[in-house]
């Protein structure tokens, strides 16, 4: 490695690192003399990166006879499909091969999924689709754009269902899977303590119903995946950027009906970033691996950011009925959650992880012995949902720490006290809540302390105070938070009641890996299975073992590519959970103290000493009483090598160790169904100032303050870049972010235009502070702490928008919008008529009108009913075929200025009721999306003529509504303005007089609204 | 996320580009910056047959003053026009409205006549050329025509040029002594598509007030001193916004009359 690690010095900033909270049974500083851990050193990373010569997945070389597929996608949220018409995208140029459901349900099996109900789920859609961007079927092509043409000339006939989006409809609503018998497909409650006592003894009882929206971390790089079918072994080696967690490798293998040893999974050496997203891409490896079985060559696929948004994967939505039951003094007495947890249209593992992650979390960072909760999940007609940054942390603490703000209000209580007189007490640590976990360390009372004296919070109330003076809206939220990290792989199994649990084994454990060896020239490698995804588990891995042999970290090589048939992996393995610093980490320093061990017994052969004597120091070995009497640490390691003969018997053969690091605290749930669900659990309070624009209700944060304690920082600078990307993304959950869905089930957010992360512009600074309480548990006393400002960061914004406007805020994210809806006074009408085309469920356009037309009724149906003249009528009409008794089905080209798309149209003339009356119902499908309506139209003779009435509703669902939200009302629009156009044009040439059909396009345009 | 197959076309001259729009007519596209199309492009929600790049045509790349009107040729980018040291003296107003398109990467190419000749109801530039009564200089192999910006811009991303037209050049009025302005913004982010934009451009006699972000093309509506609340409410309620799932109906409107009244008070307070 030709780059040297060099310590980073920080510039003048607010960033603030607490002192080690010393404690004498800390057995890790022994350890740690070294000091390279705890330093801010520049990534070891980075070199490569800035230089752009990064190795991404999309970089990797491909066989030159590799394919690549795309997919298509359904553009409904709800239908069966009737049939799908390959053939003409079969015998496309270039077309290698064509999959559907049916091709691969021959050669996959269903996912396993960690609830026993049956809603199948395969790679692709079998006889019905459930999301908008499921993918329908797939196009093996010589190159994506051959393949993409292909798609095009796919039919699908599908017959559309009601979809169900809203999670408490679902409940009630028809099951989405034939097979069960209702869409909640998971039901538990748990209880702990007496709390229907502490309820009814309680001198107050605070309750409220909040709702966590759909949102995601959208990394950078979607999904990548290069597969491989080797039919003479039957076995598949797939290259994916894949993050784990390897239970996923299970799911994979036995989906693709070959055993783990013959899915050989790789990763490649850079992330473009996951979050958690990347866990997602397991369907997609199934769905290439049957790709290049079928093609019978290397098939490759990248995600574009299209499919990535409406399809790829979300946080769950949830909503969360909550009470508490406290005490005259603001003691909290109880809790009781009712969570209706929505993950989309299948329960997708590791669903429904989401939902137990945080389960021993439940009390937050409070002693509170009784707690009820009914867990609920649901499916719903949107993008099945999976691993997230903060996985399940937001969308517990939105709802405890929003109510922590109504209970203090109840009381009467500052609501930062009301907060204080409930945490756990540092003496009580390590501490079992009442569901399970076990606190590890933390002194939450004092890191509160230190960031109210240190982050300025006196200050900050002096200048609400002023704002206030002034008439301005400006409010200070808080948020306290209980961050975990590394999951117990048993904590699903809370899922499961206690007899379940009997009959199906533990699960438990973390297991995490490393191995670290010296090659023949003494230089010493670290490799681990942690797939990071940008983190820097290089630079604080090449700290860790540099500390262990006293060496410059930059001659230690880091290997994080990851391949299963030669890296050790245990299932836990992976990038998740935020695992690395306190597992992998862990297991990285237990095996660099072995191997170091193991090179002590040959240096003190060598330096002749015993090896109680020998010492490390500056790359070299040497004997402690006589530094001069001393080796190059190389030459002793190179030994094993070279004359492994020669070597102690106690050194043993060949300088590799490979570590697996368990912890003994993850048992399996007990009788009670307590779970301690993670190993180690970091403190996070949050507390910051923000002003509400009156005029647009934006809302500016002025100050924002967070305080972690994460246990043993070993890269403060690593650490604070993980605080200040999850602060982002919790920001952008705030105040920005939200996979939208129309009611409908038209997904709404298909670009970066409509998927608003917050960028550079809208993040403000963020004042940094540490407490390091070391976790007696981990072998560093390290945490995990980049998710945390996920689960805080959200509510904590929440909070100081609602003391701000002094109402309550029950849904993410606070736009403008939603904030003007709360804030607005009644709007003055206008003192000219309007005729409003309101869009009154969701992107279902609704209009309605009439106009009086001097000519008999019966001449304006004969328009209506005349074939010739109906496809005269329809914009872009190209050949209209009749159906059957007034049904017609025409080929037509639509669109709006440039975006213009072939559809294949129905339209079918209902109820009619000659010369007075009839009902349009049609739609259209293509490539761009499908769209559904209805019209109204009666017409009735009046002294001069016909009155015509009319109504209609459009939906529109699928790639242009997803891309073009903004645009679609006005498209919609633009085409019946078309429609008019054409219906005059058609009515001129039957011989009727100009002007009247000018009059009326005009007065139908104004109706319309169109007029100018 | 690949566009379907199509010609690409990179003409010498102008004449040459029009001579290749008069044969292809629909079937073809005109791409200057290519800040939209290209997204469009990829998207496959356009797929013209022929894309005839303009943006090397170093006889559009101009600025100058013409008959009272800043002339900005057809390849001018954004950021040049924002560059173009004479701006803030000759049009106040497109001096504070271009910073508001999209970011600094895309006004670098990013076109000025491109974002009108792809009108959408959003965008800063057309709401500047309907507000400002600015023209559009259109040329086809049959001739050369100047079209004011009512009458160019018919509705969402439809303009008044045929098939064979191509918008050469854009003509905002210079502003004249005893004028003022005044441009207003709100988007969730900086440079995102506008919620509602509004500009006002006034003298002693009576103001222009402009809204872009509602309506299908941007609304305008000119009003004598001193504009009243009732005014600003209907012209609110006249455009007919819809709701989306940035922002409702309601706020919009709610919008146009805040920073309608803002925009007025500003030009009224820079007159007086």
């Amino acid at each position: 490695m030709a780059t040297s690690l060099r310590a980073f010095s920080f510039p003048a900033c607010e960033d603030k690192f607490g002192g080690v909270n010393s404690t004498a049974d800390n057995d890790w500083a022994g350890d740690l003399a070294g000091d390279w851990v705890g330093r801010s050193m520049q990534r070891v990373e980075d070199p490569t990166l800035l230089r752009g010569l990064g190795r991404f997945a999309d970089d990797l070389p491909t066989p030159p006879h590799a394919c690549h597929a795309a997919f298509l996608r359904s553009p409904l949220a709800h239908a069966e499909i009737n049939a799908i018409d390959t053939a003409a995208a079969a015998a496309m140029p270039g077309v290698v091969a064509v999959i559907t459901g049916v091709e691969l349900k021959a050669l996959s099996t269903p996912f396993i999924t960690g609830v026993k109900v049956d809603a199948p789920q395969y790679a692709l859609a079998m006889d019905r689709v459930r999301y908008v961007g499921e993918p329908v079927a797939m196009v093996v092509a010589k190159d994506r754009y051959l393949a993409e043409d292909a798609l095009e000339a796919i039919v699908v006939d599908y017959n559309p269902l009601p979809p169900v989006i809203d999670p408490e409809a679902a409940v009630d609503a028809a099951p989405l899977h034939p097979g069960t018998d209702s869409n909640v497909l998971h039901d538990r409650r748990f209880r702990y303590g007496d709390p229907e006592a502490a309820f009814a003894n309680a001198a107050h009882v605070v309750e409220a119903s909040y709702s966590y929206p759909r949102n995601s971390c959208t990394p950078i790089e979607c999904f990548c995946v290069i597969a491989d079918y080797d039919p003479g072994q039957d076995a598949f080696e797939i290259t994916a950027n894949f993050q784990g967690p390897y239970t996923l490798h299970t799911i994979m293998a036995r989906s693709l009906n070959v055993p783990g040893n013959r899915m050989r999974l790789k990763t490649p050496p850079s992330s473009g970033g996951s979050f958690g997203v990347k866990q997602a891409v397991f369907p997609y490896v199934v769905a290439l691996g049957v790709a290049a079985r079928v093609a019978g060559r290397p098939v490759k696929w990248l995600e574009d950011r299209l499919e990535h948004l409406s399809a790829a994967t979300s946080a769950t939505n949830r909503v969360t009925k909550i009470r508490a039951a406290l005490d005259q003094q603001g003691r909290i007495l109880a809790l009781d959650y009712d969570q209706l947890e929505d993950c989309g249209a299948f329960l997708r593992a590791p669903e429904p992880a989401t939902i137990y992650r945080m389960h021993g979390n439940m009390t937050g960072a409070y002693a509170v012995e009784n707690l009820a909760i009914h867990n609920r999940v649901v499916v719903s007609n949107k993008t099945p949902t999976g691993l997230m940054r903060g996985f399940g942390g937001p969308q517990i603490y939105f709802p405890l720490e929003r109510l922590m703000d109504k209970a203090a209000a109840r009381l009467g209580l500052d609501p930062l006290e009301l907060r204080r007189r409930n945490l756990v007490p540092t003496e009580a640590m390590p501490f079992r809540t009442a569901p399970g976990a076990l606190l590890d360390s933390g002194d939450y009372g004092r890191s509160i302390e230190r960031a109210v004296e240190e982050g300025g919070l006196a200050e900050l109330t002096a200048r609400r105070d002023t704002a206030r003076a002034e008439g301005r809206l400006y409010g200070i939220g808080y948020s306290v938070v209980v961050e975990p990290s590394i999951s117990n792989m048993g904590y699903i199994t809370t899922l499961l009641t206690p007899e379940q649990r009997e009959r199906s084994g533990p699960k438990n454990g973390a297991l995490a890996t490393a191995t670290v060896a010296f090659d023949p020239s003494g230089a010493i490698s670290v490799s681990v299975s942690s797939v990071p995804q940008g983190q820097g588990h290089r630079t604080v891995l090449a700290q860790v073992v540099a500390d262990v042999f006293q060496m410059d970290p930059g001659e230690v090589a880091v290997a994080t590519e990851h391949d299963t048939a030669k890296d050790p992996w245990t299932i836990a393995s992976g990038n998740y959970a935020s695992r690395f610093a306190g597992a992998v980490a862990g297991a990285t320093h237990t095996a660099a103290v072995r191997l170091r061990d193991r090179l002590t017994a040959i240096a003190a052969a060598d330096l002749n000493v015993a090896p109680d004597e020998v010492a490390y120091g500056g790359g070299r070995i040497f004997a402690a009483g006589n530094p001069d009497n001393s080796l190059p640490l190389g030459r002793s390691a190179a030994k094993a090598h070279w004359s492994p003969l020669s070597i102690p018997d106690a050194a043993g053969a060949g300088l590799r160790e490979t570590a697996f690091w368990n912890m003994p605290e993850l048992v399996e749930p007990d009788e009670g169904d307590r779970i301690n669900s993670s190993g180690a659990y970091g403190f996070i309070f949050d507390f910051c100032g923000v002003e509400i624009d009156p005029v647009t209700y934006a809302v500016r944060i002025d100050k924002y303050v967070t305080m972690h304690d994460a246990g043993r920082l070993l890269n403060p600078m690593l650490a604070n870049g993980q605080i200040r990307g999850g602060f982002a993304q919790g920001l952008g959950a705030a105040l920005l972010e939200e996979l939208s869905y129309a009611p409908d089930g038209g997904f709404q957010a298909g670009t970066l235009a409509d998927y608003l992360a917050p960028t550079v512009m809208e993040i403000p600074e963020l004042t940094i502070l540490h407490d390091q309480s070391p976790s007696p548990f981990t072998p560093l006393g390290a945490k995990g702490l980049g998710e945390g400002n996920c689960m805080s960061t959200p509510v904590c914004i929440a909070n100081a928008v609602a003391d701000a406007i002094g109402q309550e805020v029950t849904t993410l994210p606070l736009t403008p919008s939603r904030l003007a809806d709360l804030l607005l006074p009644e709007e003055a009408a206008s003192t000219t008529p309007i005729i409003a085309l309101e869009t009154t469920d969701g992107h279902a356009l609704q209009g309605q009108g009439s106009t009086t037309v001097p000519a008999a009724p019966d001449e304006v149906w004969a328009i209506l009913l005349d074939e010739t003249k109906l496809a005269a009528v329809i914009p872009g009409c190209h050949a209209l075929t009749t159906t059957g008794e007034n049904a017609y089905r025409a080929e037509v080209t639509l669109g709006v200025g440039p975006v213009k798309g072939r559809f294949m149209a129905t339209v079918e003339l209902q109820d009619l009721q000659p010369p007075h009356a009839l009902r349009l119902v049609g739609g259209a499908v293509g490539p761009l999306g499908t769209s559904q309506g209805e019209g109204h139209v009666t017409l009735r003779a009046t002294g001069g003529g016909t009155e015509v009435e009319y109504s209609y509703t459009v939906t529109i669902s699928g790639k242009v509504a997803a891309v073009g939200g903004r645009m679609m009302d006005g498209a919609a629009r633009a085409l019946i303005n078309q429609f008019f156009k054409r219906l005059v044009g058609q009515v001129d040439d039957a011989g009727a007089a100009p002007g009247f059909f000018a009059r009326l396009l005009s007065q139908l345009l104004t109706v319309l609204g169109l007029g100018r | 996320m690949k566009p379907a197959a199509f010609d690409y076309a990179c003409p010498d001259n102008l004449d040459e580009a029009l001579a290749l729009l008069a044969e292809k007519g629909e079937a073809a596209r005109i791409c200057a910056g290519g800040q939209s199309l290209g997204a469009m492009l990829n998207m496959r929600l356009a797929s013209p047959a022929v894309l005839i790049d303009i943006a090397g045509l170093r006889e559009l790349k101009s600025i100058s003053i013409v008959d009272g009107a800043i002339e900005v040729g057809a390849t001018v980018t954004q950021a040049e026009l924002l560059a173009w040291p004479d701006l803030t003296a000759s049009q106040p107003l497109l001096a504070s409205l271009l910073p508001w398109i999209g970011h600094y990467q895309t006004r670098q190419r990013g076109t000025v006549c491109g974002s009108l000749a792809h009108s959408d109801p959003s965008s800063e530039l057309p709401l500047a050329m309907a507000l400002l009564r600015g023209e559009v200089v259109l040329r086809s192999r049959r001739g050369r025509r100047i079209i004011g910006a009512a009458d160019f811009q018919t509705g969402m991303m439809a303009t008044a040029a045929a098939a064979d037209e191509m918008v050469v050049a854009a003509r905002f009025p210079v502003a004249l002594a005893g004028e003022a302005s005044a441009f207003h913004e709100v988007a969730q982010r900086h440079g995102d598509f506008a919620i509602v934009a509004v500009g006002a451009v006034g003298d002693q006699r009576g103001v222009r007030l402009g809204v872009g972000g509602v309506a299908d093309t941007p609304g305008v509506i000119d009003l004598s001193w001193p504009a009243n609340d009732a005014t600003l409410n209907d012209f609110a309620w006249s455009l007919g916004g819809m709701d989306d799932q940035h922002a409702s109906a309601r706020y919009r409107r709610e919008l146009v009359r805040r920073l309608g009244r803002r925009a007025l008070e500003e030009v009224h307070d820079a007159l007086s």
